[in-house]
């Protein structure tokens, strides 16, 4: 397990609990309730812990290289699955995952962005920043979604779209605009879950949805920490005044309004118990799907459209 | 006193100077370095005499050189900026926000306006870059609903002329979200079935070429003018190596594929005029595209130039290139 700075003394309390064990597998000894009042200890300090996360502690959990990913959701989440390919234009980009598959029984459409798990698989995915491709195949797997009356889900997980020079010679910029007003057009219900990190348009080329929900400890803002502190602060060590400034939690961002539901995690984070994140995931995006299946299909358009147009008219907070 | 002294500024001063202060009546192109006296610069909408670089232009002198006689009439933007986030880095944000107002005299960054192109009605909502960088905030945005709206309501084309570095990092993820806001906006008026003609200028990057600004009908570009969505700092540092001659510049993007045309200045408003003519089945009045060469002068103060005399500034066609 991979553990953030912040979360050495539960790694030390771990480790521990991890001797103690070897101990009593090696010498029969009975010390289970050693064990038993550590883990009790870990599993306080862990919630007390995740409970008041700062806003650049969760920046660094929504880019634990443990989270689960587009991929991992899609397994758990999606039977049936039939991935798709290609934007017909150009060529295939693996950092935007998508097919068809089965959303508890439902012929669904799903698009994620996926960082990849390994050296092979992170190269495969291009770290999960997409490139004019990746949007393209996401605008033609939105229209196909309306075309057939597929409800689309969405996982956005990336660090910004991918800056290279044929990214932009490719129209980087117009394949975003396309995508996200392809989100904005179909007459189906439309529901976006940031699982990780929201980066930037890179993000919302995927995330205008009916519904956008955001999982505990993810972030969504208009440009990385490091970023902004860069061109703000013109010094990328105010990374945490900046993950400050931004508002980036899911927590602030509901309370600006802007996202639709927060996903609880298990304590200590998705990464720790991905089997339980998997389910909460399910269970929301299932509660709100069966109540915009109910609504009619250019009703969901018009909603989902009004939605977007109003925020920040009155200037919001 | 060294005369030199009196126009080598360093070019932030420029930049918070309001621009009618005739203490600067020497300009030094950025770009070939030469000196153009400032009312040279004026009479060509600033564009260089010598190189042809096409320098930013203030929003007024932008919107005076487009519409009819010079004149146009703009509507009130409401509500007025917000600080929504309370957000303040080595300065706060409404303090940004002010300063910005009283350098310009703007609310925010964009101007709406309507008026007449030729005889034919128009909704221009045009960006200051003078103002935070031109940046996209909930103000922004609102200003490009509202231009759209008008368009809708006048039944004219809208046009949007962007300055822009992108989102602005202090309206945080409300900046985000009016990249979503403005692209329903201009596709109100594509489903009236009104042009929307976006015309980029220098420079248009970020989050607003990811949205409202890549969805023209007809996409104009300014000669030299930076358009692309990631900044070249951040490219050079991904891909460690050197950028392509011209990249991310209008003819750049013209050559692959992004742009419909690469219009010098003193013709635009007579391409804009065409365009519109043609999209809305109009013929635009007989005078106006007589005048359209030869007038470009007389709409620059928006009177006739009484000195016939004096010889045209010269102004390449294709003034900027870098190949």
């Amino acid at each position: 397990m991979h553990f953030l700075d912040f979360e050495k003394p539960i790694a030390e309390l771990e480790g521990k609990i991890a001797e103690l064990r070897h101990l009593s597998d090696t010498d029969g000894m009975n010390i289970a309730e050693e064990v038993a009042r550590l883990q009790t200890k870990v599993e306080r300090d862990l919630t007390s812990t995740y409970a008041r996360l700062s806003p650049w502690q969760k920046t660094l959990v929504a880019r634990h290289p443990d989270r689960p990913h587009t991929v991992d959701y899609i397994k758990a989440l999606i039977t049936d699955f039939m991935p798709l390919a290609g934007d017909r234009g150009f060529g295939e980009d693996a950092a935007v995952v998508g097919g068809v598959g089965r959303f508890k029984g439902r012929s669904v459409v799903v698009i994620g962005l996926e960082k990849g798990r390994d050296t092979e698989t992170r190269l495969k995915h291009n770290f999960g920043m997409a490139r004019p491709e990746g949007y393209r195949k996401a605008k033609r797997l939105m229209e196909l979604g309306d075309r057939f009356s597929l409800p689309i889900l969405t996982f956005v997980d990336t660090a910004g779209a991918y800056p290279g020079v044929g990214a932009e010679e490719r129209g980087q910029s117009e394949a975003i605009a396309r995508s996200i007003e392809a989100c904005l057009d179909v007459r189906v219900p439309l529901i976006a879950t940031v699982i990780g990190e929201g980066g930037s348009g890179g993000a919302i080329a995927l995330a205008v949805g009916n519904v956008v929900l955001m999982l505990e400890h993810s972030i969504y803002s208009v440009i990385s920490p490091e970023g902004c502190a860069s061109i703000l602060w013109r010094d990328g060590n105010q990374a945490k005044s900046a993950a400050e400034a931004l508002k980036l939690t899911a927590q602030d961002l509901e309370r600006l309004g802007i996202i639709d539901g927060i996903v609880p995690e298990p304590v200590g984070g998705a990464h720790r118990a991905p089997e339980a994140t998997f389910t909460a995931v399910r269970d929301a995006i299932d509660s709100h799907l069966t109540q915009l299946v109910k609504i009619d299909p250019s009703q969901l358009r018009a909603r989902r459209r009004d939605k977007f147009l109003q925020m920040g008219r009155g200037g919001l907070g | 006193m060294n005369w030199l002294t009196n126009f080598v500024k360093p070019k932030i001063q420029r930049l918070v100077r309001p621009k009618e202060v005739p203490d600067n009546l020497w300009h030094q192109c950025p770009k070939c370095s030469e000196m153009v006296f400032h009312r040279e610069l004026e009479k060509t909408l600033r564009v260089c005499v010598h190189c042809g670089h096409h320098m930013r232009m203030p929003v007024k002198a932008r919107l005076k050189m487009l519409f009819d006689e010079g004149k146009w009439a703009e509507i009130e933007l409401q509500p007025e900026p917000t600080d929504p986030l309370r957000f303040k880095d080595r300065k706060r944000y409404s303090e940004r926000l002010k300063e910005a107002q009283t350098e310009t005299g703007l609310k925010d960054a964009v101007v709406v306006a309507h008026g007449t192109m030729g005889g034919l009605g128009v909704v221009v909502a045009a960006f200051e870059f003078d103002f935070m960088g031109g940046s996209m905030g909930a103000a922004v945005g609102e200003a490009i609903v509202a231009a759209a709206e008008l368009a809708c309501l006048q039944e004219a084309p809208l046009i949007v002329i962007p300055s822009s570095g992108g989102a602005r990092m202090q309206e945080g993820i409300i900046s985000l979200m009016q990249m979503a806001r403005t692209t329903v906006a201009v596709d109100k008026v594509r489903e009236k079935r009104l042009p929307y003609i976006v015309v980029l200028t220098d420079p248009t990057t970020g989050g607003v070429t990811a949205s409202f600004a890549m969805l023209g009908d007809i996409a104009v570009a300014e000669p030299g003018a930076l358009i692309g969505f990631a900044g070249a700092r951040v490219i050079e540092q991904t891909i460690r190596e050197k950028l392509p001659e011209g990249f991310q510049r209008s003819e750049y993007l013209m050559d692959h594929g992004m742009v419909d045309m690469v219009v010098p200045r003193h013709e635009l408003r007579a391409k804009l005029i065409q365009l519109v003519g043609l999209l809305m089945h109009k013929n635009p009045a007989a005078d106006v595209v007589a005048l359209a060469p030869s007038a470009r002068r007389r709409k620059v103060d928006g009177k006739p130039e009484t000195d016939t005399s004096r010889p045209e500034p010269a102004i390449p066609d294709m003034a900027f290139d870098e190949r």
